[in-house]
């Protein structure tokens, strides 16, 4: 046991692990390249819709049904699904399949907490907006999405972070990511690398947890005494064009 | 001046009409409550003034114009709205929540701050409270926040749902006479909501008496409405206590004063108790002119032969003109000789008794 530490902490002193195509440093970066593009995909898609419907308080119900739906499908599942069409389609093997699986994972949520946080804000505070003249647009962006900042943020995180859990499933086929020291680990029986692999990505998933805290602390509006930062998350936010 | 001419709302799948062919006109610079039970329709017929509510039919102006001719938006930044739930913004500040309409509005940035000073001022809310969130205030201090906002922009029309509806009977005193002091200074055309009377008889120039599915009872001054209510459901809403309540709104000014049991100097004991048996008290004052010199009592003229030179005790309770009959009837009722006296200044204009107050309860 003792040894078996040592040698994974020898693996990590170990430049030659760090460097190259192969090494901790790209496939790290291949993993954040997929999981951000996956959910921000999944956000510009999931959050306009969301809080539109939020902001009018009708139709969220249904949509957020169906959203759920794609929830009930495992990602191993869809990019077993993905995989040949995306062959077929001679968009290559790993990135897109992979990206549908996370895109798929990070969109329900996102859209079901976003609807509900703007769909929950107090009715007061909509009707105090529209009686002193906002339009329904300023309604959205200067009092609903900053009240319901924390809920959208919070699910945002929720999203990002399982996404970066399941990008490991990219090295399974044929894309890069952290998987690959699992996978590989795995294929030449080398215990040291898998278990390197799984140290890395608890260790993403972690980073990007405390990154969004950070980010909540400085932008999210406060209700209380204000905190470091003063710019608050306020009339930067799409919106939804209408009214 | 506010204009509602026929107006009728019926919502969606009812067939009874919310508020019903109401006919109303708001005087610039006036007070008018909308008063009645739960349901009557006060609520719709307010957020109808600012197209919060579409009427079903009928016309609603404000100075000439019709409100639907109006962008909806543009309207309602010229007319301040207080609702019960108040509705401060959580994540903005005191200063950035009554700054709203001026940035809606697009004002520059000091002439905003100087605006926020201001209000916070007339509405009494210290400086120190601008940087802090609406979580951390008291309820009558939110209420505040809450009227200093909907004033920002100087609306000349200020709309207002139960704006003392969620504090405490003493705080809402309070905030009722700062209301009334605000409004003697900037002379708004108000409409306010509430389903209190008292608090429609205080705050109200005119009072509008609705009974639900939106039918206006009676619409006319408080003084009015308790001395002559025009129907069964009006006596009943105002309640059995109603000649009580009128005395509240009338002044001392505005009744005849009696001489009561006083004497000129010089005045013989022998007449001195006549004029008390007259009035069935055991003291007497005596007045040089206009002049209070005191009273003293029955007893304290014994082995006189005149009033002149007897221990004279001053009025402790002085009313003024300006006193209602309320306070009339409280001084005169504590003072145990049923009599209270009325000084302007210093000059002693006669005595008010309850038997003469209770001739305006029962008129
Ligand atoms: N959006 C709506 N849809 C359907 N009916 C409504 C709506 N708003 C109000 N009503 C109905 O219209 C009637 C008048 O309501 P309104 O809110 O104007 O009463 P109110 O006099 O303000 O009562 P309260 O003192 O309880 O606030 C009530 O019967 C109410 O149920
Ligand atoms: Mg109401």
């Amino acid at each position: 046991m003792i040894d078996f530490v040592g040698d994974v902490v020898a693996w990590f002193l170990d430049p030659v692990n760090w460097v190259g195509s192969g090494g901790i440093v790209s496939r790290t970066w291949e993993h954040v390249q997929i999981s951000a593009f996956s959910t921000v995909a999944a956000a510009a898609v999931a959050l306009p819709p969301a809080i539109w419907m939020g902001h009018r308080r009708r139709g969220g119900i249904v949509a957020v049904a169906v959203v759920n739906i794609g929830r009930a499908v495992p990602s191993f599942a869809i990019i077993a699904l993905a995989l040949p069409i995306s062959i077929r389609l001679g968009l290559g093997l790993g990135f897109w399949p992979t990206f549908l699986a996370l895109f798929a994972l990070a969109l329900p949520p996102m859209f079901t907490n976003t609807y509900t946080g703007i769909a929950e804000v107090d009715p007061a505070l909509v009707e105090a907006a529209r009686g002193m003249g906002m339009t329904e647009t300023q309604i959205t962006t200067r009092v609903e999405i900053p009240v319901a900042a924390p809920v959208i943020v919070t699910a945002i995180r929720v999203s990002a972070v399982q996404v970066v859990a399941t990008a490991t499933l990219a090295a399974l086929v044929a894309w890069g990511g952290l998987g690959r020291f699992i996978i590989d680990g795995f294929a030449i029986q080398d215990n040291v690398m898998v278990f390197a692999g799984g140290l890395l990505v608890a260790g993403l998933a972690i980073a990007t947890e405390l990154a969004f805290a950070a980010f909540e602390r400085r932008f999210v509006p406060t209700t209380t005494g204000r905190s470091a930062g003063e710019e608050l998350l306020v009339d930067v936010t799409v919106a939804p064009q209408h009214g | 001046m506010i204009e509602l001419t026929e107006v009728t709302k019926r919502f969606g799948g009812t067939t009874a009409p919310a508020v019903d062919r109401l006919t109303l006109t708001v005087a610039d610079g006036e007070v008018v409550v909308l008063v009645g039970p739960s349901g009557c329709g006060k609520t719709t017929t307010l957020k109808m003034i600012n197209r919060l509510i579409e009427p079903t039919s009928g016309t609603i102006s404000i100075d000439g114009v019709d409100v639907t001719g109006l962008e909806p938006h543009e309207l309602r930044r010229g007319i301040g709205y207080v609702i019960q739930q108040i509705g401060l913004f959580p994540h903005r500040t005191v200063r950035e929540n009554i700054a709203t309409v001026p940035r809606l509005l697009g004002w520059d940035r000091a002439r905003i701050e100087r605006r926020v000073r201001e209000l916070a001022e007339t509405t009494d809310l210290g400086d120190d409270m601008l940087d802090r969130y609406p979580s951390e205030l008291s309820g009558g201090q939110r209420q505040r926040v809450g009227v200093a906002r909907a004033l920002a922009a100087d609306p000349p029309i200020l709309l207002m749902d139960e704006p003392f509806g969620a504090v405490d009977p003493i705080v809402r005193a309070k905030l009722q006479d700062e209301l009334l002091e605000l409004q003697r200074r900037l002379r708004k055309t108000i409409v306010l909501v509430t389903h209190d009377i008292d608090e429609a008889i205080k705050l109200g120039d005119r009072v509008a008496i609705l009974s639900v599915g939106g039918h206006l009872e009676q619409y006319a001054p408080p003084e009015e409405l308790l001395r002559a209510p025009a129907n069964d459901f009006v006596a009943d809403f105002l309640g059995s206590d109603r000649g009580i309540k009128r005395l509240s709104l009338i002044r001392i000014a505005d009744i005849d004063l009696e001489p009561g049991p006083v004497v000129p100097p010089g005045t013989d004991v022998d007449r001195a108790r006549a004029v008390m048996a007259g009035y069935d008290t055991d003291w007497v004052a005596v007045v040089d002119g206009d002049r209070m010199l005191g009273w003293v009592t029955n007893d304290g003229l014994d082995g006189r032969s005149t009033i002149d030179g007897v221990d004279l005790e001053p009025f402790v309770t002085r009313l003024t003109p300006n006193n209602t009959l309320e306070e009339a009837l409280d001084a005169a009722i504590s003072s145990h000789t049923a009599i209270a006296a009325v000084f302007d200044g210093e000059r002693f204009l006669g005595m008010i008794t309850v038997e003469r107050i209770s001739r305006e309860i029962v008129r």
